[in-house]
This record gives C-alpha cells, structure tokens and sequence, in this order.
C-alpha cells in the first residue's frame, strides 16, 4: 500500500445553501494538493462538515464546482467517487465483524476472496489489531473501534480520504495518541486527507496545510506555524491559541509598523497586518508567552499593569492582569530558576516588541 | 490490594451482625413489600383469569359424566368385552335400569345423553326415549325390556360408545378436535374426509396468519422507513395517522371493511365506474378469505409498524453514508447494512401480528363468511352455540400449544433476545 499517490482536489466557487436563503457555505476556493493533509478548522457552524460532505457527495453543491483530480465530479453519485472516509462514530457496521467491515468495500468491488483476506490482513496489521478480525464493533474499546474505522476507510486503496471529526469521541491521551498515529499512517501512503476538526491542537498538530472556517468562509489558509503566527484576522487570532486583545484607533502608519491609541488612551507600536489606514479602529492581537514581566530597554512597548492573580502551572504561570483598563489580559511567565518573585496586587511594567502585536481588523 | 479480600476479617455491622446477613435482611423486607405491592393484582388476575382458564382447559379431558349418571352401570361394563362384538349380559341391563331410573329421577339423563351425542348421533334421542319409559319397567328380563324401547339397545355400538366414555377422563376431545376417532378395534383413525373440519381449519388459520403477517411487513416496512427518516414534526404527524386506528372501536373498523368490500360496495362501485370491472362480474371481495386478510393486515398494520419503527429510529444514518463511501450502491447498501439491522424490527413485529391474527376472532367472524373463517370461530360457535365446551377446550389447547412451539422455534432460529419493541 506504500507509494506516493493521493489525489488533488480543487473546490471552485461552490455555495452551499440547505434553505435556499441563507447560504452555509459562501464562495468557496480551495486547491488541495495530491498527497497533503489539509485540515478544516472551525467553530460548529461555520460550515466546515458542510464542504466535507460536499466532497464524498452526501450533499450537492448548490453553485461551482468541485473536481477532483482535475474532473468535475458534481454529478458523481458518492458510491463513484472512490472517496474513503472516517466518520464521527465510526459507523462500524455492528451486525458484522471487523473483518466483515473491512472486507465490505472489497466484496463491492467483487475481488476474490483470497485477495480480500490479504488486504484485509494488511490493514489490521497497519493498525496494529492484527488479531482483532473476529470481533464485533461492540466489543471494542472506542481507540480500537477508531483504528478500525481508519483502516476500513484505507483497505480499498482510495486516492482521497475525508474524516470528519474521528477523534471527537476519544479521551484525551488516546487522542493525542491516534493523532499520530494518523499523521504516520498518512506519511507512510501518501494519500491525500481531508480532515474536519473542530480541535485547533490536533489541526495544528497533524496538518500540512490549515483551512480555518468561519461563517462559511475560509479566514485563514496556511500552515500551523503561519496561522499562530501571522493570524491574517482577529478571527483566526482568537481561535488560534490564546490571545490578548485591545480595541483603539490607528494614529499612524510607517511602512509596516502602526501606531494605536486604545481606548483608555494608552499607546502601543504594533505590526501592521489588516488595518484600513489612519483613523480606523483595529483590534490589536498578543500572545501571552511573548509577553515580558522584565522588559528589555528596546522594547517598543512598555506598560505598567496590576497582577490580579496567578495560577502556577508548573512550567509556567499564568497570570491575570490588570493593563490598560482591561483586567483579562494574560501574561504567561516562564518557569525559570531566578525569576523575580511576583505577587498578586503588585504593579509591574511589562513589555513586548512590536513585531509580536498583529494589528488587524476591529472586532468587538 | 487483592490478597486484602481473602485475608480481611469478616465485615460486621456495628452490633456485631455480619454484614452480609444484615444485607440479606434488609434486602429481604425489600423484596417482601415489592411482593406485597402487586399481590392485589396477582390474586385478581389468578381468580378471574388464570383459574377459570385452567378449569376451562381442564374441561378438553374432564369427562366423568358417564361415571357418574350410570355408576353401576360402568362397574359392571367392566367384564364386558367390547370387542366380542356382542351385547352385555343381563347383570348390566339390570344396572343400567337402576342408574336410569335415579337419574330420570333427577332428570341427569339428558345430559348425558347430548355428552353422548357428540360421539355418536343419536344417542341424545336415546337416553330421552329410555328416560321417559324406564320408571315403568318390571323387574327382571331387562335386556328385552330395554330392546323394545329403542333397538340401538341391542347394538353393540351403543355399549361400545358408552364403555369407551366412562373413564373419568378422555381423549375423545382432542381426537375429534383433530378429526380422529376411535375405530371399533380399539385403534385410531381420521374420520371421513368429508366430515374432517378441524385439521383444515387449523391449516387455514395458520396459511392466513402468515400471509397477513407477510403482508404487514410488505405494507408496514416502507411506511416505517418514510417514518423515520423524515425530519420529527411530520413523521410525529404522520405517526398520529398510523396510531389513530387504534382510537377507533374495532367493530367500527370491521364494520367500514364490510361497507368498503361489499358487491355494492365502494370499491366495487368505483371499480365499475372507472370500468375496470364489468357490472355484473363484481368482485366478490368480502365474506371470504379475501376479505379476512385485507381487514385483518389493516387492523394488525400497526403492530408491525411500531416495533419497525423504533428499531429504525436507531440505526443512524450515517451507516448507510458509510456503505457509499465504500463503494456500495443504494440498494446494495441498504441490502448489506441497513436490512440486517433492521432484522429484530420485523422479528418483533411479526411474531407480533401471527400471534395476535392466529387467535383473531371477531374480523373474522364478520367478513370471513365461511371461507374466511379461523378456528377461533369454530371455538366460540362451540362455546356459545353448540355448547360442547370440552370440544371448544381442545381445540383452544391445540391453539395455545401451536402458539407456544412456534414461539419456541422462533427463539430456536431467530433467538428473542434479538426482538426489541423499542
């Protein structure tokens, strides 16, 4: 089953609309390379199963068109499409074994029964439940009925595979775990994945490429890195990781750092990332841990602040402050042996440098 | 930790009780007052229900008529050989006179003598005539005396008849139930096929019962499915249209199949005016079995749908996406995933509706007319009309036992644990 092949498929301004007024997915473009795992991230609603559905062919597209290694595939009924896929409860069959499950799709496609086994071997193999084959999908335990179900997307050899959220019913450490497991798996074939999550940790930690959804468009596309990063909105800002944000108005720009004023008329320098220009509100975007309790000089921004409290959370703390007139903005101190002692009610500058504060489109 | 339980001291209570009798104890009273909670209705059913139907059932055996209209008479038939072809001697004329005379007395004879008929006409006019003359008869030459009033006296098939009968119990209801009778030399046989009725109404009963039971499936299966796979506002809606015929009195139903089916009828009338059907060839839809089985499949309709139903209210759809996913057609996915798993549905279902239609009587009754009659009618025309209540008894017996090994064959093949009402 090793060798690189997958599937490239492309999205073309498909809409999706189910009531023919609102629309749940609005002008979607997508190129998904042959061989990459591309992940659709987002907020329940914001139309990401939509898409998924869209391309195993559950649901039709209301407007574009979807192809799939360069064919159009619109009017390819779902049992044509050749498409793999893991679904949210697995959907094991539970009048047949796991071997009868995983042989399905070989007795659809009427191969003999000697090639069936062989195949169906393999598979178990792959995912390690090698003597698991008589067993019925109830006496599973949820890990070994998700490893089943990768392998009864995977045993017919498909270009493409989708799954839609198949680690949401998993504990966390099986989780974690399987998101592995399925980043090897697709290593090792090569196929192209399709991945529908919800969870930002296992986008960020499976994916090559993350499409982050929202409102049925795509905010952001890129890679993990970039989308914590470079978030291009103050969406994906907050969805992606934790964040601090401060509403206020540009006062100035210089090539790509701005100046803002904040509502309580504290000024910041922050990098310029989705500002209209001069006079426009922005909301600015900072991650806790680039945050510094013990500024350096050079630092562009330096503001006093009250700890209101911290939570110790072994390699690092957490802690709450009061800053510029906005008592949620999070600070995360490292863990380091000599650090200044802090306290809860006590008054500390802080400070960070400017390229380490997205300046992006207002919210709130 | 696990070598603790074998080595740990006994658990007591704090006065000194093992805990595991205390337990017991308190489990115990618990168990008392749930007992006590339905004795009420355990007594109310075990007094109108389960006791008169035991004794009802008794009454397929029960036969000590004979022995106890003609005591004597039965102690001497005793050395009379039935097979010898001959009549008894005088000693059991004589006796004969003596019970006669008591039970004319007490007018028991007539009873006797219609119990006698069943097994062999003729015999009620017998014992009616002997009664009336027996109280004038002289003393001594009995079986002359006994010859003149009525020749079947003579016969040895009349002492045959009643020395077969005086055992206090017998099988003689079960045989006529199953068109058998005794055969002079003491063996078995079926009576001549045009006096058997029992077998063939057994046949009939069980042939329309699986075919209405096939028929709820075929009606019932789609109208489950529509159900539920629609969204919940309109399959609730239309659930109350499946429900609603049993807020309907089921005479009334019955009763709109005969005004439907009749020659004159609805549908025939339609028939005729759209010209599908000449005017003087209607079709004769009602009081046969044709008319059993539509009225029948539309009464017991939803009790098929039900349990189908609930069961395919469970199976998530996604199984079915799945099947796609993999290459499976519609109908190969719905043949492969989605009928197997509905498999218990129509299990439940079906037992359901046999059973209920194996022992349907009034649907029957109405719109059967001869041909579409069950044997529930032949049991309640024995019952209410001919009265032979030991008859009407075996073949009620002979129905529960059907019942019971078909219930026992279905767990046999199918298993009941895989029959779910919900």
């Amino acid at each position: 089953m090793a060798g690189e092949r997958g599937a490239s498929v492309r999205f073309d301004q498909v809409q999706k609309s189910y009531d023919g007024v609102s629309l749940v997915v609005k002008d979607l473009n997508l190129d998904i390379k042959a061989g990459e795992f591309l992940t659709m991230l987002g907020p329940s609603g914001s139309g990401k199963t939509t898409c998924l559905m869209m391309l195993a062919g559950f649901e039709p597209a209301s407007h574009g068109e979807i192809y799939l290694n360069d064919k159009p595939i619109n009017n390819v009924p779902p049992h044509k499409r050749g498409v793999g896929m893991v679904f949210q409860n697995y959907a094991l069959f539970p009048h047949m074994t796991v071997a009868e499950n995983l042989a399905f799709p070989l007795q659809v496609r009427s191969m003999s029964r000697a090639e069936q086994e062989e195949k169906v071997r393999r598979a178990l193999e792959m995912v390690e439940l090698p003597q698991f084959g008589s067993r019925r999908p109830a006496q599973l335990s949820g890990g070994q009925q998700q490893r089943v179900a990768v392998a009864r997307a995977l045993v017919f050899e498909p270009d493409l595979v989708l799954m839609d959220e198949p680690l949401g019913a998993l504990d966390k450490q099986l989780r974690e775990q399987m998101q592995y497991e399925i980043k090897h798996i697709h290593e090792s074939l090569g196929v192209t994945v399709v991945y529908v999550t919800h969870d930002q940790t296992e986008a960020l930690t499976m994916s090559d490429r993350v499409a982050v959804f929202n409102d049925g468009v795509i905010q952001q596309l890129s890679a993990p890195d970039m989308l914590y990063e470079e978030p291009q909105n103050s969406f994906v800002a907050q969805f992606i990781g934790e964040n601090n944000k401060m509403n206020g108005t540009v006062t100035a720009i210089n090539d790509n750092i701005c100046d803002v004023k904040l509502d309580d008329g504290t000024e910041l320098k922050a990098e310029r990332v989705n500002v209209e220009g001069v006079g426009h509100r922005t909301t600015l975007s900072l991650r806790p841990e680039r945050i510094e309790t013990v500024p350096d000089d050079g630092m562009d921004n330096i503001v006093p602040g009250r700890i209101e409290e911290m939570i110790y959370l072994g390699d690092h703390l957490r802690v709450r402050m009061k800053v510029a007139g906005n008592d949620e903005f999070i600070v995360k101190v490292r863990n380091r042996s000599g650090e200044r002692k802090l306290s809860e009610g006590q008054d500390i500058n802080i400070g960070w440098y400017a390229r380490d504060c997205k300046a992006l489109d207002p919210v709130g | 930790m696990t070598d603790t339980a074998e080595t740990s001291p006994v658990l007591t209570t704090r006065d000194g009780v093992p805990l595991k009798v205390s337990i017991a104890r308190a489990t115990r009273r618990q168990k008392l007052r749930a007992f006590l909670l339905v004795t009420p209705l355990l007594l109310f059913i075990l007094i109108t229900f389960t006791a008169p139907i035991a004794d009802m059932l008794y009454r397929s055996v029960e036969n000590d008529i004979v022995s106890e209209t003609l005591p004597e008479t039965v102690v001497a038939l005793e050395v009379w050989d039935e097979g010898s072809g001959e009549i008894p001697n005088e000693d059991v004329f004589a006796a004969l006179a003596r019970d006669l005379k008591i039970a004319a007395e007490e007018k028991t004879h007539t009873r006797l003598g219609s119990r006698l008929n069943y097994e062999n006409p003729g015999m009620s006019s017998l014992f009616r005539k002997t009664g009336r003359r027996v109280k004038r008869m002289d003393e001594g030459n009995y079986t002359e005396q006994f010859i003149d009033i009525d020749e079947d006296w003579g016969t040895p098939k009349t002492w045959q008849v009643i020395k077969q009968f005086s055992s206090p119990v017998t099988a003689g209801y079960f045989l006529a139930a199953v068109d058998a009778e005794r055969t002079p030399e003491d063996g078995l046989g079926f009576k001549e096929s045009d006096e058997r009725i029992y077998l063939f109404l057994f046949w009939r009963t069980m042939l329309l019962s699986v075919t209405i039971t096939v028929m709820c499936i075929l009606l019932g299966y789609p109208i489950a499915f529509l159900l539920s796979n629609l969204p919940m506002r309109t399959s609730n809606l239309l659930m109350i249209l499946v429900l609603l015929p049993f807020w309907t009195s089921l005479l009334v139903r019955t009763s709109a199949w005969k005004v439907l089916l009749q020659q004159q009828g609805v549908i025939n009338d339609t028939l005729v005016w759209v010209g599908l059907v000449a005017d003087d060839s209607r079709l004769q839809l009602i009081n046969n079995q044709t008319g059993t089985v539509i009225a029948m499949t539309h009464i017991l309709l939803p009790f098929m749908i039900l349990p189908l139903f609930s069961v395919m209210k469970t199976i998530s759809p996604t199984y079915m996406r799945a099947a796609k996913s993999m290459g499976a057609s519609d109908w190969y996915a719905f043949w492969r995933v989605y009928f197997p798993q509905t498999v218990p549905g129509i299990g439940a279902g079906s037992i359901l509706v046999f059973i209920l239609s194996i022992g349907y009587y009034i649907t029957p009754e109405l719109v059967g007319g001869t041909s579409g009659i069950f044997i529930s009618n032949r049991i309640a025309y024995h019952i209410s009309s001919s009265l032979n209540w030991g008859l009407a008894a075996a073949l009620g017996v002979i129905l529960l036992t059907v019942v019971l090994v078909l219930y026992w064959l279905y767990d046999r093949i199918v298993g009941i644990d895989n029959v779910k009402l919900g």
